[in-house]
């Protein structure tokens, strides 16, 4: 997904002299295409977040496409109000990229763990808040921002992610896309954690329930049509998030169900507010923490029963 | 107007809007006047009729508690009319405590410390990329220099050899609470800006003929510049002159703002005109004996921490 995002990156840029990339000292063995191929469009500021993303919020206003790249919480918890102030309330041409979402970098520890970054960022006004799925997601994503105005969030995954759609010719920020047609249960998944309902639904279907399946690239602005078209047609709405429930994916899946007089019953599987303080690969913290393929299937036939 | 006229202007401004307002940071307005008026009257270039002009120098009030100074200069260079200032602080005003930039002529929206060195140093960097000719100002507070992400910009500027950046520090040397060197020692402030590898120049700050001489004389030699200006907190207004209290406090009805327009009005450069008391105040009222002036309201006057050790002093 990363290369994927780089070498969408590098097309790009190859095209829009204006499309600039600001890492955190960060990219080694990954950016090194990007800045042979472009070297007046890659800055290097060093491990300094916070003057990188006000750097990138005045580049932006100065008529910039400005990507800032770095991994885990770093490109958003450490320079928080940096992206709220310079680049969302100025609706900066800012686009955040966090490689590493989730258990990404699960071994490293508690710090390497973004796990609140979509509740995070979601709560600021302007900013779009995106984590793609798989590589084609990926690509798809960096097209549509490197043209859409003002503030955006994207979480990628590492790489390794399996391929979920073969194209996305019509892909549109904010619209989730439908993957496999069911009844009664709905799986609802954002960003690469989608790898595991892939296992979850073989797991299901061998118990004879065929759900539903969307992924959702967009989790702000969050598609709102398509979670109220399921509301009213599926009996259960799973939301899959490698993430924080507290204000995350399943949490804007939430808002938009409570507000609706009937609707499918919400389960939320992710973090149950609560830090890893485990060791492990980001397979294994998946599991011990409930998101891997058995687990989410095992989750929903206990709710179905 | 002369930069010692709209200089004068500005501290008008920011008592009145202050006492109107019942808003902060006189003492801030106060300081860094002169160089806001030194750069509004004869060093910025800008156009009052295309406020976003591509060629215009950038201009950011990074403490932008002193936000009141912009938009006083910014009115009275043409940008919107003198009478909204008195809208400061009010419901349904655009002039908000802290720099907004939805007022014209404003670049950049402050009010956090520590955001505009490095917003302005990207839009140097992006003049450098795009063989851009204009200059881009920026004014710290020296208390805004104990946020850690100043230096990770001044570090940036340097390295990526922004000399089409200028800093001007507010050496006022008093921050929220007390005297900067009682609450985080920063001296000599020009020697740490050296030592990063900026051309420093220093200056007194409110002194218009040596801010003239030192905004004229930046040097495009490969490295930004900062000038530190060492000014008064205050300045202009005795019983505001280094005193914390005004750092937070208003002029207030009866003598407090009655003598600091009458002080300003002893100051008065010809051809300025005051547009709210045209003549200064007739019978102004005065001080009361115990007048809380000239006594000692910084933190360490009464804060004796015992773990400190009574040798040595904060």
């Amino acid at each position: 997904m990363r290369d994927t995002f780089i070498r969408t990156l590098t097309e790009l840029a190859d095209k829009n002299p204006n499309l600039e990339v600001v890492t955190g000292d960060l990219g080694f063995g990954v950016l090194k295409p990007f800045w042979e191929a472009h070297p007046d469009q890659l800055v290097n500021a060093g491990i300094a977040e916070q003057n990188l993303t006000s750097v990138a919020a005045g580049m932006a206003l100065e008529g910039k496409t400005v990507f800032t790249y770095s991994i885990g919480n770093f490109p958003t918890l450490r320079c928080l109000e940096q992206i709220r102030n310079d680049c969302a309330y100025h609706d900066a041409n800012v686009k955040v990229v966090c490689v590493g979402g989730g258990f990404v970098y699960g071994s490293l520890g508690m710090s390497h763990h973004a796990t609140e970054d979509i509740s995070v960022m979601r709560s600021l006004p302007n900013v779009t808040v995106l984590c793609p799925g798989d590589l084609v997601e990926a690509e798809a994503v960096t097209r549509a921002i490197a043209y859409y105005p003002g503030t955006c969030y994207v979480r990628l995954g590492r790489g390794g992610e399996k391929r979920i759609h073969e194209s996305l010719p019509d892909f549109e920020i904010g619209k989730a896309i439908p993957v496999s047609k069911g009844e009664k249960i709905a799986i609802f998944s954002t960003g690469a954690i989608f790898e595991e309902i892939e296992e979850a639904k073989e797991i299901l279907n061998e118990s004879g329930i065929n759900p539903t399946i969307y992924t959702f690239p967009t989790v702000k602005p969050i598609d709102a049509d398509v979670i109220k078209e399921i509301a009213a047609t599926h009996e259960i709405i799973v939301t899959c998030e490698e993430h924080n429930l507290s204000g995350g994916f399943g949490s804007a899946v939430a808002e938009v169900l409570a507000e609706l007089p009937s609707h499918a019953r919400l389960v939320r599987i992710g973090m149950n507010d609560k830090y890893s303080t485990l060791v492990g690969d980001q397979k294994y913290l998946r599991h011990q923490y409930g998101m891997s393929g058995k687990k989410i299937a095992e989750r929903i036939l206990f709710e179905v029963k | 107007m002369t930069s010692e006229q709209l200089a004068w202007k500005i501290r008008r401004h920011g008592v009145e809007m202050t006492h109107l307002s019942g808003g902060s940071h006189i003492g801030a307005i106060m300081s860094v006047a002169d160089i806001i008026g030194v750069l509004y009257a004869d060093i910025l270039n800008f156009d009052v009729t295309n406020p976003k002009s591509e060629n215009r120098d950038r201009f950011i009030l990074s403490k932008g508690h002193a936000g009141a100074a912009i938009y006083a200069a910014l009115a009275e260079s043409g940008f919107f009319d003198t009478e909204e200032l008195k809208t400061h602080y009010q419901n349904g005003s655009r002039l908000s405590g802290h720099v907004s930039h939805h007022v014209p002529g404003v670049d950049f929206s402050t009010g956090s410390l520590g955001h505009g060195l490095s917003a302005a140093a990207g839009m140097a960097l992006a003049a450098k990329q795009d063989g851009k000719t204009h200059k881009n100002y920026v004014i710290l507070g020296d208390g805004e220099c104990n946020e850690g992400s100043v230096w990770e910009a001044a570090l940036f500027a340097v390295h990526f050899g922004l000399d089409n950046l200028v800093c001007i520090v507010d050496h006022n040397k008093m921050q929220s609470l007390d005297f900067c060197d009682k609450t985080l020692s920063s001296t000599p402030l020009a020697g740490i800006w050296q030592s990063f590898g900026w051309n420093v120049i220093e200056i007194d700050g409110n002194d218009h003929e040596q801010c003239h001489k030192a905004f004229r004389n930046i040097q495009r030699n490969g490295k930004p510049t900062v000038i530190i200006a060492n000014t008064i907190k205050g300045k202009g207004i005795s019983y505001m002159e280094n005193d914390i209290l005004w750092h937070y406090r208003f002029p207030h009805d009866g003598w407090e703002y009655d003598m600091a327009v009458t002080e300003l009005h002893k100051s008065k450069p010809e051809g300025a005109q005051d547009p709210y008391t045209p003549e200064g105040i007739k019978n102004p009222v005065t001080p009361p004996e115990d007048a809380d002036i000239f006594t000692d309201h910084t933190m360490s006057a009464t804060y004796k921490p015992t773990w400190f050790g009574k040798e040595k002093q904060l």
